[in-house]
Order: structure tokens, then C-alpha cells, then sequence
């Protein structure tokens, strides 16, 4: 399949601006004659489904979770970046351009990532405006810091909870519209199918996670905001509920799956203490601006912190990356740690954990210092750890996070299905092969408030979409395979639990597809996931009935998914024989370690398009070019 | 560890509920009570029973979504905590665990644990909000707030929306809840343009939805799992009061 991105012309400062002039306008009075589904209510899907009820359009709004509030967006703790350039260093939007494409690795769109950094600076005023308490001075003016390795501070910040204030920012707004009538909001509403009529999105099929029962929807266009898919590796910072369900069908009706082999790992997480572990919890990299990473110089030393002396540990980061030490990119932080930890340097229980110390910081600024700095965090380390990283150091290990491949979406976040546009994590947009800190939710936030409500009306003006309902026979035919699927997952009568399979899953995908890959583990992660996926159809268990409250059914319903997904990943990161953000390919590195990308021969956006079941995807290229920034070579050394 | 649990079993809303017995061993103390209830799960599904419902995401104590009263107390024993941070080295060995959903006519059960907390929806829909459209905001820097009146804001947006303070009160009173974010906007200028209507609207529509009132028990304040207190309820109520008085179009019944 040809690709085409359908970037606008001209320089890239001029392009959105440009576009934004092309695109036909839909005239006020008929945007109500259009109905726009958005499933998803981060702050994507939040912003977008508010926004979208602010211009008029009849929006009807979806999650799985009980209230729009709790999408996972509301998790996020860092901050958001802004090229607002209050700090007077010298930021600007084409410096927060050239950093984002530079921190991605040259893996994504030129086009796309200016137009992010242009709307970075309205987000913060709309997220002021509406009340989002951002960290202030004592000017009362807004706080910045630096944040993820950059030279400058450009990320806003609301303590240790950004991600929740700017949801709760963006879920008042939805809620402003709902009860103005303009957006309708479903909740418990877990996706089951995407429905296209003549080529064109037109609605989905829901299942009711309260009463069981499926239900259809119609409507002009369908927008996913769906979150990622890092819980294919069971164990991740994602929450329990997250899954890779409504892209997935995406796929299958006919949206290209872009870069599914990017993924980002996170370097301080808190590490796995049993079997029983159901999550991984994130504690901010902002901890690296005056913890010190080391372990014991000597593999398999058992001996307590106190027991250690200074010239006994190894400062992996500072001795190998002299100039950003404990500050490299998150990629380059995680591969380190799990180095030290396959040379035996690892420590903890399970030796699966770096330390982060504070001891220098604490004699530095004193235990109050660190305290202002940290205090929520240190807190929360001492809940889940029963330690007190006041007296020991914090024990980290790197733990999925995040993932930057998604359904390919043109520049107006369109997928390769017309009427289908994707938002946020789910698309594979903006952040190329790795993602920089407080990124993430500047784009969910500028997809959702500052692109689509322009991209979307530019489809609907320039056509005549046919008149369609929820009782089509599309539609019909959705409901019955979905009932079939949901029927067959409660007939297997297995002996295997749907977490058995997902932690199986999980495990294949974090040794073989996970920070460093090589070939003969892709393949073998290959043979394993298949095999394991038709284990699954004969071996599980799935409790309760269909037409019930069933959490036990929306979880096979999803890991049937990711096994499948699974697959997809690990042959996107076997076909991609370089290595590059969050993308780490053993045979591609330098002497010492160092990723080595091949602009030769992969300088493009990898699109898999499915080919039934059984059948093999096919990929698709979409050429990268850089006019802009030239191609360098990352070093943080 | 070895835990004697009596879980909370209902259908349905319909359904008249019970507690069920369950026993489980071999418990670590590094787990989180949730993923305590996953191994009761599993061992109830590889018994062929349904595992218990309960509500939960995020697991990291931010989206609000779990929602257990242990042993009496909303989000268990620990402070500020909610259920999923709650860990077993709280409990000890041979303990016996009583785990229910939350308890309120506002909050009709689903099944088992699991509560239906769309009436928080409503309240914010009836005001809890700044109304700005997209686009239509000035330079952010052109809105200064006093630094102790943003950390204040901040001390009050901190809500989850979890609902434990509903469930802490014997009245079911949402004060906590509606307090926060009344709070939380009105200490700000951009929320200050609405705060009247806002804070009548969302008491009207806290009062609609069948919560109690507030008898001074600070309960709730005990039981959040965000640490927000009760000064933002007397802060609600001089916000109340001065609104009933000085609002022009008041109130009850009527049209906002």
C-alpha cells in the first residue's frame, strides 16, 4: 500500500498554519448534523470529545472505566513540555521541534512533530484557563523545570501529578458539554468492533460491562484515543485495564499498524517482588537530577549499602556517559540497568534492581532539601517497599511504559480506514522511536484540542457520507461474531486462568522482544507466541456468563488480543535490523554498546496491514525525510 | 501468611448480598491487598467458581477506581492510602479480613464490591467546571495566583473522586468530595467568574442525588485516601452561604 502522509506544502513553520487555511469548513449550523464517536477519555479523548461538543458536532463519548476521570493519562506524573520559553534560556517552538525529532531517533515526522511543538504554548493557557493548579512561584507566575536530559526548562508541572490535573482539566470540560447535551458519555463500555460501511468508519459495537449486553453505535466518524499497548508484556506501569482491544480491531478491518516494535522502557520503576506482582510503579525520572546510579563493582556481592565502600561501586552512568551521567535518555538508562544486572551485578532479592542513592543529595541539601524536592515520591517508595530511602537507597529497575508505535495515521490522524482517526498513545505519530520525558501529554492534549477538531471537519466538507444505522446489517453481522467469540471464550472450559496466559505472554515478550532483541530470540518469541496463543483457545478457563457483570470475560477478551498482538510486535522488531530509540537490536551497536542506527536502509515508518487470520501482514513504508534537522547520531557520552 | 477473608457477594442490584468465607495461604507481605484478592481469584476460578468483583486500574492509588471498605474502613487501615497501596504487612498472620463495597443509597451496588459512582459525574456536570472553550484562553502567564492560594488549590485538586468519604459517613454525605472541587476552583481567579452559581449548583445537585448532610464527624477527612480535610467543607459552606444571599438567580428547582 502506497502511504501517503498528505503533508502539506511549504515551509515547515508555514505548514499547519497553511492547512489549517486549506481545509473545507464544515458551516456551523450543519455541524450538528454530524455524530462523531470518541472511545477513550484520556486526555486525547477527553480533549477531543470536549472540544469537538464546544464546535457543535453530536459527540458520543466511551471508556471501560467507570467515570471518564480514571483514564490512565491521569497517572502521568512528570510534567508537559511547552516552548513558552518563560525561563528566558533561549527555548523556542523550533528548538522543542528539533529536540522531540532528535530524542525520537529520526523516526518520526518532520511535519507532524513542528506542528506538536506549535501548539504546545496554547495548551498550557487553555489547561490555565481552565483551572489546572500548575506549579507556581512566588511571583505567582508559572514554574518551569528541566526535564528527561534537556538543556532547557520548558516542562510545567503540577507536583508529582500532572497527568491527573490536566485530565481533571480536560474531563471538566467533557462534563461542561454533557450537560450543555452537545456529548453524550458511556461508561463501562468496553469497545468490541470497529464497523465500516462502503470503506468508511461508522461506528463500533460495545459490550455493556454492566448488563453484558452488546451494543451498537452509528455515527459519522470514529476516533480512537485508546491509550497503548504496553501491557502485552504483562507486567508494565499501565493500568490493569489497558489493552491494545480497539486498535487491534482497528487492524483488522483494514487501519495500518505503524512501528508496533517501538517501545518505551522506562529506567525507574520500582522492581518485581514476586510472582503474585499485578503492576509496575513508576516513580518520576525527575528522581535522576540528584539520585546516583550505581551497583556493587563485584558481581554477586551480597554484602548490605553500608558494607560497601566508594571505591567498590560502579557508577555505570557517570563512568560511561561522562557529560549526562545519571541525565541520559530513558532508553539508554534502561539498557544499562539491565546490563549490570546480566553481568550479576544486581541487587535486591531478586538481583533484578539498580540503586538510586541519595545519600550524596541528603548531605548536599539536607534530609529537608531532598524532602521538598522528592517527599511524595520518597513516600510512595516507602509504601510499596517498607524501606526508607531517607536511611537506604532506593532500589529501580527499568519496567514498560510506554509505547510510541500505534495505528498509522496521516497528517490529519486519519487512519488508512477514511473516517477512522486515532489520537494520542494509540497513534504512532509524534515521539518517532522513543519518546521524550513530558511529551506524551503534550500530544494527547494537542490532538485532542488543537488538531482533530480542525482535521475532522476537513473530512466531513469534503464529501457525502451515506445515511447509516446502528440496526445496518454491518452492524448486525459485528454483533453476532462478536457474540460467537465471546461465546467460544466461555466454552473452552480450560485449566489455565486468563492471568496465566497473560504473565506467559508477558514473559516471552520482556526476555525476547524486550529491551535488547536479537534474532534468534525474535524468532523464537516467534514459535512461542503462536503456540501459546493456540494453547489459550484450548486451555483456558472463563468464568460467569456473557450477559453478566464479568470481569473475568473483558480480561480474556483482551489478552486473546495481545496474543495475537504479540506476534506483530516481535516481527516488526525482527524486520527492523537496526537499532534505535526505544528499539534495541543486539547485532546493531557499536564497540561499546551504543545504539547504531541504519539510515540507509530503514529511515521509514514500518505500516503492517492484516491479511486474515493466519495469514502473514504485509508492511508497508512511508519514506522519512528530514529537511530540517539533519541526521546525526545520538550521543550522550 | 495465612487470612481468613469474609468478602462481600451480591448479584446484582436487585439481589440481596452476603458474605462469603474464604481462606488463603501462603500470602506474601509485599503484596497489595488487590493482588492478594487476585490469588483469591485464582484459586476460586481453578475451583470453577467465579472469582469476587471488585473495582479497580490504576493501581498506583491516582485514578480513583478501587473502592473496598476493610475491615470497616474505606481503603483499610493505613492513612492515606488507597486500596491498592494498602499492603498485606499490614495485616498479620491468621487475621480475619471483612472486605464490602461502599455503603450508600448514592452508590447502588453493581455486584459484589463493585458501586456505581456516576452520581460524582453528575455533580461535576452541574458546575464543577471552568467554562472556557477550546482556543479562547489568554497567555497562561497573564493570570498570576498567589502561591499560597495555588498550593491550597492544589490541596483540594487533589481529589481522586474515589468516593471513600461517602463511604466513611454514617449519613453518606459527598461533602468532602463537592467541597474539594468547589474549593478548588473558587481559590483560583479563573474559577472565581462562576463561583456562585458553581458552588449552588453543585450542592443542589449533591442533595438530588441522595447523599446525606455533613454532622461533623470528619470521618471522611480520616478516611481520604488524598489527605483532604474538612476546612474546604467550611470553606464550601461560607461559599454556600454568601452565594444563597447574594446570587441573583437562586435557586433550587430552577434552570442555572
Amino acid at each position: 500500500m502506497i502511504l501517503d502522509a498528505h503533508i502539506p506544502g511549504g515551509n515547515i513553520s508555514e505548514k499547519w498554519t497553511r492547512h489549517k487555511f486549506e481545509l473545507k469548513l464544515v458551516n456551523p449550523t450543519n455541524k450538528r448534523k454530524f455524530k462523531i464517536i470518541v472511545v477513550g477519555t484520556g486526555l486525547a479523548g477527553a480533549s477531543a470529545a470536549a472540544s469537538l461538543g464546544e464546535l457543535g458536532y453530536q459527540v458520543l463519548s466511551f471508556c471501560y472505566q467507570d467515570s471518564p476521570r480514571r483514564a490512565h493519562s491521569i497517572a502521568a506524573q512528570g510534567g508537559i513540555n511547552a516552548a513558552k520559553n518563560y525561563t528566558n534560556d533561549g527555548d523556542s517552538v523550533y528548538r522543542l521541534f528539533y529536540d522531540t525529532v532528535k530524542g525520537g531517533d529520526f523516526r518520526a515526522r518532520e511535519a507532524n512533530v513542528h506542528r506538536l511543538a506549535e501548539c504546545s504554548n496554547s495548551i498550557i493557557d487553555q489547561c490555565v484557563a481552565q483551572g489546572v493548579p500548575f506549579g507556581r512561584d512566588y511571583g505567582g507566575l508559572l514554574a518551569n523545570r528541566s526535564f528527561g536530559g534537556t538543556q532547557v526548562s520548558r516542562t510545567f508541572y503540577a507536583r508529582g501529578q500532572t497527568g491527573q490535573q490536566l485530565l481533571l482539566g480536560a474531563y471538566q470540560a467533557l462534563m461542561r458539554q454533557v450537560a450543555k447535551g452537545s456529548v453524550k458519555i458511556f461508561p463501562r463500555r468496553d469497545m468490541q468492533d470497529l464497523v465500516v460501511i462502503d470503506g468508511k468508519a461508522r461506528g463500533i459495537v460495545v459490550r455493556n460491562l454492566i448488563t453484558g449486553k452488546l451494543e451498537s453505535y452509528e455515527a459519522d466518524a470514529v476516533c480512537l484515543a485508546t491509550g497503548g499497548y504496553g501491557n502485552v508484556f504483562y507486567l508494565s506501569t499501565n493500568a490493569k485495564g489497558s489493552n491494545v482491544s480497539p486498535a487491534w480491531q482497528a487492524y483488522k478491518k483494514g487501519a495500518l499498524f505503524a512501528n508496533p516494535c517501538y517501545t518505551q522502557i522506562h529506567p525507574t520503576c520500582i522492581p518485581v517482588t514476586g510472582d503474585h506482582q499485578s503492576k509496575l510503579t513508576l516513580m518520576s525520572e525527575s528522581l535522576r537530577n540528584d539520585g546516583r546510579i550505581w551497583v556493587p563493582k563485584k558481581a554477586g556481592d551480597t554484602r548490605s549499602v553500608d558494607q560497601i565502600p566508594e571505591n567498590e561501586r560502579y557508577y555505570y552512568l557517570e563512568e560511561r556517559y561522562p557529560s549526562f551521567g545519571n541525565l541520559v535518555p530513558r532508553d539508554v538508562a534502561s539498557r544499562n540497568a539491565k546490563m549490570v544486572c546480566d553481568n550479576g551485578m544486581g541487587v535486591g532479592a531478586t538481583k533484578r534492581a539498580v540503586y538510586l542513592d541519595f545519600g550524596d543529595a541528603i548531605k548536599r541539601l539536607g534530609v529537608g532539601g531532598v524532602s521538598a524536592k522528592y517527599g511524595n515520591l520518597f513516600q510512595m517508595y516507602q509504601k510499596i517497599t517498607d524501606e526508607d530511602p531517607y536511611k537506604v537507597p532506593m532500589r529501580i529497575y527499568p519496567a514498560s511504559h510506554y509505547t510510541m508505535g500505534g495505528l498509522w495515521v496521516d497528517y490529519n490522524l486519519m487512519s488508512t480506514i477514511p473516517g477512522c482517526f486515532v489520537l494520542g498513545e494509540a497513534n504512532f505519530s509524534d515521539h518517532g522511536a522513543n519518546r521524550l520525558g513530558a511529551s506524551a501529554l503534550m500530544q494527547g492534549l494537542a490532538d485532542g484540542y488543537f488538531v482533530l477538531p480542525y482535521t475532522i471537519g476537513g473530512y466531513f466538507a469534503g464529501q457525502k457520507l451515506e445515511k447509516v444505522s446502528a440496526s445496518d446489517a454491518a452492524f448486525i453481522e459485528a454483533e453476532k461474531q462478536t457474540m460467537e467469540r465471546l461465546n467460544k471464550l466461555l466454552g473452552i472450559h480450560g485449566k489455565r486462568t486468563v492471568s496465566e496466559f497473560h504473565r506467559e505472554l508477558g514473559h516471552i515478550m520482556w526476555e525476547d522482544v524486550g529491551m535488547g532483541r536479537n534474532k534468534a530470540g525474535l524468532e523464537d518469541a516467534l514459535k512461542r507466541i503462536p503456540e501459546l496463543r493456540e494453547e489459550f483457545w484450548k486451555n483456558v478457563t472463563v468464568l460467569g456468563s456473557e450477559g453478566d457483570f464479568n470481569q473475568n470475560l473483558e480480561s480474556a477478551n483482551h489478552v486473546a488480543d495481545f496474543l495475537e498482538f504479540g506476534e506483530l510486535l516481535a516481527r516488526d522488531a525482527l524486520h527492523r535490523e537496526e537499532s534505535c530509540g526505544g528499539h534495541f537490536r543486539e547485532e546493531h551497536q557499536t564497540a561499546d554498546g551504543e545504539a547504531m542506527r541504519d539510515d540507509n536502509n530503514f529511515c521509514y515508518v514500518g505500516a503492517w496491514e492484516y491479511k486474515g487470520e493466519g495469514g502473514v501482514p504485509e508492511l508497508s513504508k512511508e519514506p522519512l525525510t528530514f529537511d530540517n534537522v539533519h541526521l546525526v547520531t545520538r550521543s550522550y557520552k | 501468611m495465612n487470612l481468613t477473608l469474609k468478602i462481600w457477594r451480591q448479584k446484582d442490584a436487585k439481589s440481596k448480598g452476603q458474605f462469603e468465607t474464604v481462606r488463603i495461604e501462603g500470602i506474601s507481605p509485599d503484596m497489595s491487598f488487590l493482588e492478594m484478592l487476585d490469588v483469591v481469584n485464582e484459586q476460586q476460578m481453578k475451583q470453577g467458581k467465579e472469582g469476587f468483583a471488585f473495582d479497580h486500574d490504576c493501581r498506583e492509588g491516582i485514578c480513583g477506581m478501587c473502592s473496598l471498605v476493610i475491615n470497616g474502613m474505606p481503603h483499610g487501615p493505613d492513612y492515606a492510602v488507597t486500596t491498592c497501596q494498602l499492603h498485606m504487612r499490614k495485616f498479620k498472620d491468621g487475621d480475619t479480613i471483612v472486605i464490602e463495597p461502599w455503603r450508600s443509597a448514592a452508590f447502588p451496588v453493581i455486584k459484589d464490591c463493585v458501586v456505581n459512582r456516576s452520581a460524582f459525574d453528575r455533580i461535576i456536570q452541574a458546575g464543577g467546571y471552568v467554562s472556557i472553550n477550546t482556543n479562547s484562553a489568554p497567555d497562561a502567564a497573564t493570570i498570576p495566583v498567589p502561591k499560597d492560594q495555588a498550593d491550597r488549590a492544589f490541596d483540594a485538586a487533589a481529589c481522586i473522586g474515589c468516593g471513600a468519604c461517602v463511604a466513611a459517613c454514617k449519613n453518606s454525605s459527598a461533602m468532602l468530595f463537592v467541597a474539594a472541587k468547589v474549593s478548588h476552583l473558587s481559590f483560583l481567579p479563573q474559577g472565581k467568574v462562576e463561583a456562585k452559581k458553581r458552588v449552588l449548583a453543585m450542592v443542589a445537585q449533591m442533595d438530588k442525588e441522595g447523599f446525606g448532610n455533613c454532622t461533623n464527624l470528619y470521618e471522611c477527612q480520616a478516611a481520604c485516601p488524598k489527605g483532604i480535610t474538612v476546612d474546604y467543607i467550611a470553606k464550601m459552606n461560607r461559599e454556600y452561604l454568601g452565594a444563597t444571599i447574594t446570587y441573583a438567580e437562586k435557586v433550587y428547582g430552577k434552570e442555572l
